[in-house]
C-alpha cells in the first residue's frame, strides 16, 4: 500500500532520505530565486495545484467519485477569504480565523452537492458535478445585484496578504543576511500546508475510513453488505475533498490579492482532474507528480517551444497555450489507453487492472 | 519648445527606421556590431506586457509595436543619461490576458530590474499586477486598461494614458441622450468585468439625465442566442439599447434585434466599436453608435502614423499610439532627471507635461490622464466613422476636433 | 400574449437544435452507456466545415440552397470520419474498462478536437456569409423567419427518419439487440463492433446537420461553441430519457422553451417589488428604482443545469425513458 514509505527494517536509511528531501525542499526556493523570483512564484502556483489535486484525489482516487466541478470549492474558499479580508466589506479578519471558516463553508458546499447526488452512478455524477461547478461560478458572477455580495465580474481587489503577528508574508524581509521575498515566504507556508495535507492523506488512506472508501469504490453493493454506511462515507469524501479545496482557495486569494470568477472556469476543474488521472488515481505520490508535471508544463513550453518556433519559422505558429491544451487532451486519452492507473499507480489499482485484463 | 525638439527626434528616427528597415525583425544586434567602440554606455530595460497569444493577440502585438517604435526612435536619437549613451531595450512579455499569468510576468519584469513598464493591455491583468510594481517602486503606464479600479487602489507607480470606463460610459450615454433623446433605454451587458463596468456607468449617466432605464438584462461573453432577452425588451418598447460587451456577442445581438423588429437605436462601448460588427450583424449593423477610449488611431500625429506604417507596413489598429506615448513618457522623464532610477524619475513622471502622438498628456493625482478624449463613432456603409469627440465633459464634432489638433 | 407567443417560437427553434444534438448523445448512450462528451465538438466541426465550404464556393455563383446542401454534405462526411476515428482510436480499446475511463478519454478527445479546430479556423468568431435571404412571417403579433421554420421542420424529419432506421431496418434491429445485450447479440451473429461504429457515424452525421443549423441560424461560429451546446443538449437528452429517441426530441424542445420563457419571465417573477408585503419591507429600493430583482436573465445558463440535476435526482429515467437509469 505504501511502496515509497516502506520503513520496515532500515529506519536509519529512511530518516537519512527524509532529511535530504527536507533540506532540498527548504533550499529549493533559494536556488529558484537566483534564477528569478518568478520561479518561486511559479513553484507556489504548482504547490497550490498539488493541494488541489490531493483534495480531489480523496474524492476521485480514494472514493472513486468523478467530480468535474471541483474548482467550485476552490472558488468558495477563495471568495470567503476575499470577502472577509478586503476593503469590499471593510472586514480584515486574520487568516487563522478565515481559513477555517473558508474550509468549513467549502465543506458545507461539498455536502450540499453530495447529498442529493450520491445515488447517481459514476458518469451521471460526473455530469451533475460539472453542472454544479458552473452554477457556482455563474452565481459568483451575478451576485452583485440586487444586493452586492461578490462584486460580480469585477472581482474583489486589494485582498489582505497573510500576516502572522508582525510578519507580513507579502513583503521582503532580511534575516541572517538572507533576503526573504514575499513569494519565498509564501512558499514555506504552502510547503507546510502540503506536508500537513500529505500526512492527513496517508493517515486517511490507511484508516477505517480509507478502507471503507476503497470498498465503496470497488463494489458499492458488497460494501453495503459488509455494513458500511455508504451514504455517510461518500458524503465524508465529498466534504473532505471540498475542505482541502477551500483551504487552497483561501491561499490563492491571499497570494493573488485579486480574484474574479474568471479564475474558476470549467477548464480549471478539468486540469485538476487531469493531474490526478495522469499521476495515478489514489496514489498520493502519483498525484503530486501529476500536479507538478502539469503545472510546470506551461513554463517549460514557454522556454522551449517559443524560441524553437522562432528559430525554425521566424515567427510563432502555434501558441504554447494551445500546445499545453493539446498535451492535456492527449495525456488524458493516452493514459486511459495505455496506463489507466497513471504514471505512478496505486498498488490496489494495479492489482485490480491485472485481474480485469486477465 | 520641447514640441519642436520632439518633432525633430521623430523625423530623425523615421529616417533611421527607414535605413534600418532592411534589418527587419532584429536590427538591434546588427546596429550594436556596427558601432564598435562606443563611449561609456548603459542599458535601460523597459518592460511591455500584453497578451501575445489568445483571442486579442493582434491587439497585444499592436500595443507592443507602438512601444517598440518609441524605443527604437529613442535609441536612434542617441540619448545621453548620466553622461552615458543609453541603449533602451524592450522586454516584451505575454500575459495571455490571464490574471495569474499577469502576476507571474510582472514578477519576471521586477526580477529583470526594468526601469519602467508599459502595459498591461487588459484591466483584468493590470489590477493584480499593480501591487507588485508598486512594491518594487517601478512606474507602470497602461495604454489601454480602462477599468477605473486600476488607479483607485492608491498606488503611486500606476498611470494610464487612456480614458477610464467611467469617462467613456458617460460620454456615449450623454451623446445618446442629447442626440437621440430617448425616453426609455434598455441596458444589456455580457457579465464580464468590462461589460458590466461600462454598462453601469451608462445607466448611471442616463438616469442622471432623467432618462428611464429598464432593469438590466445580461448574457455572457459566449451568448449566441439573444432572442429571449430581446423579445422581452421588445415588449417594453425601448427607444435605445446599450450593450456593454465585445463585438463577437454584440453583432448577433443587433442582428437578432432587427430580426425581431426592434427599431431602437443600438449603442455600444469600445469592445464592440470595430468594423467586425458589419460582418457579424450584416446590414443590420448600419447606424449603430459606439465609443472608443481615446482618439481614433487615424487621428494620431502624422509623424507617428508615418513612422509606424514605415516600420511595420500596416496601420496601427487601436492603442499603439498610446503605448508609443507611454514609452516616450518614461524616456522623457528619465532624460529630465538624468537618471533611470525609478525612485528619482517617478516624481518627474507624475508631473509630466508631454505632447505626444495622442495629444497633450498630463496626469492627475491618481495617475489618470487629465482631459482624456473619447471618440463617438457611427456605422456608415459598413465602416465605423468618427462623428464626435468628447473631451473634458464637452462634445465637439470630429471635424472641429481635427482642426483643434492642428495637423499633428 | 404576442410576446409570450414569440418566446415560445424562440424556444421551439432553440429546442429543435438541442433535440438534434441530443439525438447524437442518446444514440451512443443507448448502445454502450457512454456519455460521448466529444459530441459537442463534432457539432462545432460540422459548423466550421460548412462555413469553409460555403465561403469558398459562394464566389462560384451557385444558388443558395445548393450551397447550403453542399456545405451540409461536406460537413457530414468530415464529421462521420471524425466520429469513426474517435470511436476506433479512443473508445473501442477501452471497451470493458472501468466506467470512468471512457468518460475521461472523452474529455481528452473533446479538448483535442477543440484546439485542433482552433488551429484550423482561428480563435475568432467567424461570420457565416448571409446567403439565405431572411424572410419574416408575422402571425398573432409574433414573427418567425424562414430559417427558423426550416430548423423546426428539419428536426421533425430527422427524428422520424431516425426512428424509421432504428425500428424498420436490419441495422436498426442490430442496434437494438446490441443495446439490450451486446454479448448475446454477438453470439447471434451480429458484428457488435460494426454496429457501434455505425451508431457513432450516424450520430456524428446528425451532429454535422445540427452544426450547420446553428451556423446559419445565428450567423456565427467559433471553436468554443460546441461545449456549452453539447452540455445543454445532454441535459435535454437526460430530460427526455437518455437512450430514447423520441425522448431526445421532447427533452430538447422542452429545454429550449424552458430557457426562453425562463430568460423572458424570471426577472419579472422574482422582482420582489411586485409582491405587496415584500415591497413594503424593501421600501427604499422599490421606491427608488422600482425593482428588486432576485434572478434576471443572467441566470439563463443555469436552467439547463438545474433541470439536469433535478431530473437525475428525482427521475433518472427521464420523461419518456423506460430503462432504469441506476445500474450501479
Amino acid at each position: 500500500m505504501r511502496p515509497l514509505l516502506d520503513t520496515r527494517g532500515k529506519p536509519a536509511l529512511v530518516w537519512l532520505g527524509v532529511a535530504i528531501v527536507a533540506l532540498a525542499l527548504l533550499a529549493l526556493p533559494f536556488a529558484l530565486a537566483t534564477a528569478g523570483t518568478t520561479w518561486v512564484r511559479v513553484a507556489n502556483y504548482a504547490i497550490l495545484y498539488v493541494l488541489l489535486a490531493l483534495g480531489l484525489n480523496i474524492v476521485v482516487g480514494f472514493a472513486g467519485l468523478l467530480d468535474l466541478g471541483y474548482i467550485a470549492f476552490y472558488a468558495v474558499g477563495a471568495y470567503v477569504y476575499a470577502l472577509l479580508a478586503s476593503p469590499h466589506f471593510g472586514l480584515h479578519l486574520p487568516f487563522w480565523v478565515i481559513l477555517p471558516i473558508g474550509a468549513a463553508v467549502a465543506g458545507f458546499f461539498g455536502v450540499l452537492l453530495g447529498a442529493p447526488t450520491l445515488k447517481l452512478r459514476g458518469d451521471y455524477l460526473a455530469i451533475v458535478t460539472l453542472g454544479f461547478g458552473e452554477i457556482v461560478r455563474i452565481f459568483l458572477n451575478n451576485l452583485s445585484r440586487p444586493v452586492n455580495i461578490t462584486n460580480g465580474p469585477q472581482g474583489v481587489a486589494q485582498i489582505d496578504p497573510i500576516r502572522i503577528g508582525p510578519l507580513d508574508l507579502s513583503r521582503s524581509d532580511t534575516w541572517l543576511g538572507l533576503t526573504f521575498s514575499g513569494p519565498l515566504k509564501y512558499y514555506y507556508l504552502l510547503l507546510a500546508f502540503v506536508l500537513v495535507i500529505i500526512v492527513i492523506n496517508i493517515r486517511l488512506q490507511n484508516s477505517r475510513i480509507g478502507r471503507a472508501w476503497e470498498a465503496v469504490r470497488e463494489d458499492e453493493i458488497a460494501a453495503r453488505a459488509m455494513g458500511i454506511d455508504t451514504t455517510r462515507i461518500k458524503l465524508l469524501a465529498f466534504a473532505m475533498g471540498a475542505t482541502f479545496g477551500g483551504v487552497a482557495g483561501g491561499m490563492f486569494a491571499a497570494i493573488q490579492s485579486f480574484i474574479s470568477p474568471e479564475s474558476f472556469v470549467l477548464v480549471e476543474s478539468i486540469m485538476v482532474v487531469a493531474m490526478v488521472v495522469l499521476g495515478g488515481m489514489g496514489n498520493i505520490w502519483g498525484v503530486i507528480l501529476g500536479a507538478l508535471l502539469l503545472s510546470f508544463v506551461p513554463e517549460i513550453l514557454r522556454w522551449t517551444v517559443e524560441p524553437m518556433q522562432h528559430a525554425m519559422f521566424g515567427e510563432q505558429l502555434v501558441a504554447p497555450e494551445v500546445i499545453r491544451m493539446l498535451i492535456f487532451g492527449l495525456a488524458l486519452v493516452l493514459v486511459m489507453r495505455f496506463r489507466p492507473a497513471g504514471l505512478l499507480p496505486s498498488a490496489v489499482r494495479q492489482r485490480e487492472l491485472a485481474e480485469r485484463s486477465g | 519648445m520641447t514640441q519642436v525638439k520632439f518633432g525633430s527626434i521623430i523625423l530623425a528616427a523615421a529616417v533611421a527606421a527607414a535605413l534600418a528597415a532592411c534589418g527587419e525583425q532584429k536590427p538591434a544586434p546588427k546596429a550594436e556590431a556596427a558601432k564598435a567602440p562606443p563611449p561609456p554606455s548603459m542599458e535601460i530595460k523597459i518592460g511591455h506586457v500584453a497578451p501575445l497569444t489568445g483571442g486579442i493577440a493582434h491587439l497585444g502585438k499592436d500595443n507592443e509595436n507602438g512601444a517598440r517604435l518609441a524605443i527604437e526612435e529613442a535609441n536612434a536619437a542617441k540619448i545621453k543619461i548620466d553622461g552615458k549613451e543609453v541603449k533602451f531595450v524592450l522586454v516584451a512579455e505575454d500575459d495571455q490576458a490571464d490574471p495569474k499569468v499577469g502576476t507571474t510576468v510582472a514578477q519576471k519584469l521586477v526580477d529583470a530590474k526594468v526601469a519602467g513598464v508599459v502595459g498591461h493591455l487588459n484591466s483584468g491583468t493590470s489590477i493584480p499586477a499593480s501591487p507588485l510594481y508598486s512594491q518594487a517602486g517601478i512606474p507602470v503606464i497602461s495604454g489601454s486598461a480602462t477599468n477605473p479600479k486600476l488607479t483607485e487602489q492608491g498606488f503611486k507607480t500606476q498611470f494610464r494614458v487612456v480614458a477610464r470606463d467611467d469617462q467613456q460610459g458617460p460620454a456615449i450615454a450623454n451623446f445618446l441622450a442629447t442626440e437621440n433623446k430617448p425616453k426609455l433605454v434598455a441596458v444589456i451587458d455580457d457579465a464580464t468585468a468590462y461589460g458590466e463596468g461600462i454598462a453601469n456607468e451608462v445607466e448611471k449617466t442616463l438616469k442622471a439625465a432623467n432618462v428611464k432605464v429598464l432593469p438590466r438584462e445580461k448574457g455572457t461573453d459566449k451568448t449566441t442566442d439573444w432572442k429571449a432577452v430581446l423579445t422581452k425588451l421588445k415588449g417594453k418598447a425601448p427607444d435605445a439599447v446599450f450593450y456593454g460587451g465585445m463585438d463577437a456577442t454584440g453583432g448577433p445581438l443587433m442582428k437578432q434585434g432587427r430580426e425581431l423588429g426592434i427599431k431602437a437605436v443600438f449603442s455600444f462601448g469600445d469592445g464592440a466599436c470595430t468594423d467586425e460588427m458589419t460582418k457579424l450583424a450584416g446590414p443590420a449593423a448600419e447606424g449603430l453608435l459606439c465609443s472608443q477610449a481615446g482618439i481614433p488611431p487615424q487621428a494620431a500625429s502624422k509623424a507617428f502614423l508615418d513612422a509606424y506604417k514605415k516600420k511595420y507596413n500596416v496601420d496601427p489598429i487601436l492603442y499603439a499610439p498610446f503605448t508609443y506615448d507611454a514609452t516616450n513618457l518614461l524616456i522623457a522623464a528619465m532624460k529630465k532627471v538624468d537618471s533611470a532610477d525609478p525612485a528619482k524619475y517617478l516624481p518627474e513622471l507624475a508631473k509630466s507635461e508631454f505632447s505626444g502622438a495622442t495629444g497633450k498628456i498630463a496626469f492627475d493625482a491618481k495617475g489618470d490622464r487629465k482631459d482624456a478624449e473619447i471618440t463617438i463613432f457611427t456605422m456608415k456603409g459598413g465602416k465605423i466613422e468618427p462623428v464626435a469627440v468628447v473631451k473634458g465633459g464637452s462634445t465637439m464634432s470630429y471635424a472641429d476636433f481635427l482642426k483643434s489638433m492642428g495637423g499633428g | 400574449m404576442d410576446i409570450f407567443l414569440q418566446q415560445v417560437i424562440n424556444g421551439l427553434t432553440l429546442g429543435s437544435v438541442y433535440a438534434v444534438v441530443a439525438l447524437g448523445y442518446t444514440m451512443v448512450y443507448g448502445i454502450i452507456q457512454l456519455i460521448n462528451f466529444a459530441h459537442g465538438e463534432v457539432v462545432m466541426i460540422g459548423a466550421m466545415v460548412a462555413f469553409s465550404v460555403i465561403t469558398t464556393l459562394a464566389a462560384a455563383g451557385l444558388p443558395p440552397l445548393a450551397l447550403v446542401l453542399l456545405g451540409v454534405a461536406c460537413a457530414m462526411v468530415v464529421c462521420m470520419l471524425v466520429g469513426y476515428g474517435v470511436e476506433r482510436l479512443a473508445y473501442r480499446p477501452l471497451r470493458g474498462a472501468p466506467r470512468l475511463a471512457p468518460l475521461i478519454t472523452a474529455i481528452g478527445v473533446s479538448i483535442i478536437l477543440q484546439h485542433v479546430a482552433m488551429l484550423v479556423w482561428t480563435r475568432n468568431v467567424i461570420a457565416f456569409p448571409q446567403i439565405i435571404k431572411i424572410e419574416l412571417y408575422t402571425f398573432g403579433g409574433a414573427t418567425i423567419t424562414n430559417v427558423q421554420l426550416a430548423i423546426v421542420v428539419l428536426c421533425v424529419v430527422i427524428m422520424a427518419g431516425l426512428a424509421g432506421l432504428v425500428y424498420r431496418t436490419r441495422l436498426g434491429a442490430a442496434m437494438r439487440a446490441t443495446a439490450q445485450n451486446s454479448k448475446v447479440a454477438g453470439l447471434m451473429g451480429i458484428d457488435v463492433n460494426r454496429v457501434i461504429a455505425a451508431t457513432f457515424v450516424i450520430g456524428a452525421a446528425l451532429g454535422a446537420v445540427a452544426g450547420v443549423m446553428v451556423g446559419t441560424y445565428y450567423g456565427i461560429a467559433q471553436y468554443t461553441m460546441g461545449s456549452i451546446l453539447g452540455l445543454k443538449a445532454f441535459a435535454a437528452a437526460v430530460l427526455g430519457g437518455i437512450g430514447n429517441i423520441p425522448g431526445a426530441m421532447v427533452g430538447g424542445v422542452l429545454l429550449g422553451v424552458v430557457e426562453a420563457l425562463g430568460a423572458g419571465y424570471i426577472g419579472d417573477l422574482t422582482d420582489l417589488c411586485r409582491y405587496g408585503w415584500l415591497a413594503s419591507l424593501l421600501d427604499e429600493r422599490c421606491a427608488q428604482g422600482g425593482h428588486f430583482i432576485l434572478f434576471g436573465s443572467n441566470y439563463q445558463d443555469v436552467f439547463a443545469f438545474v433541470v439536469l440535476i433535478l431530473v437525475l435526482v428525482f427521475r433518472p429515467s427521464g420523461l419518456l425513458g423506460e430503462r432504469v437509469g441506476d445500474r450501479a
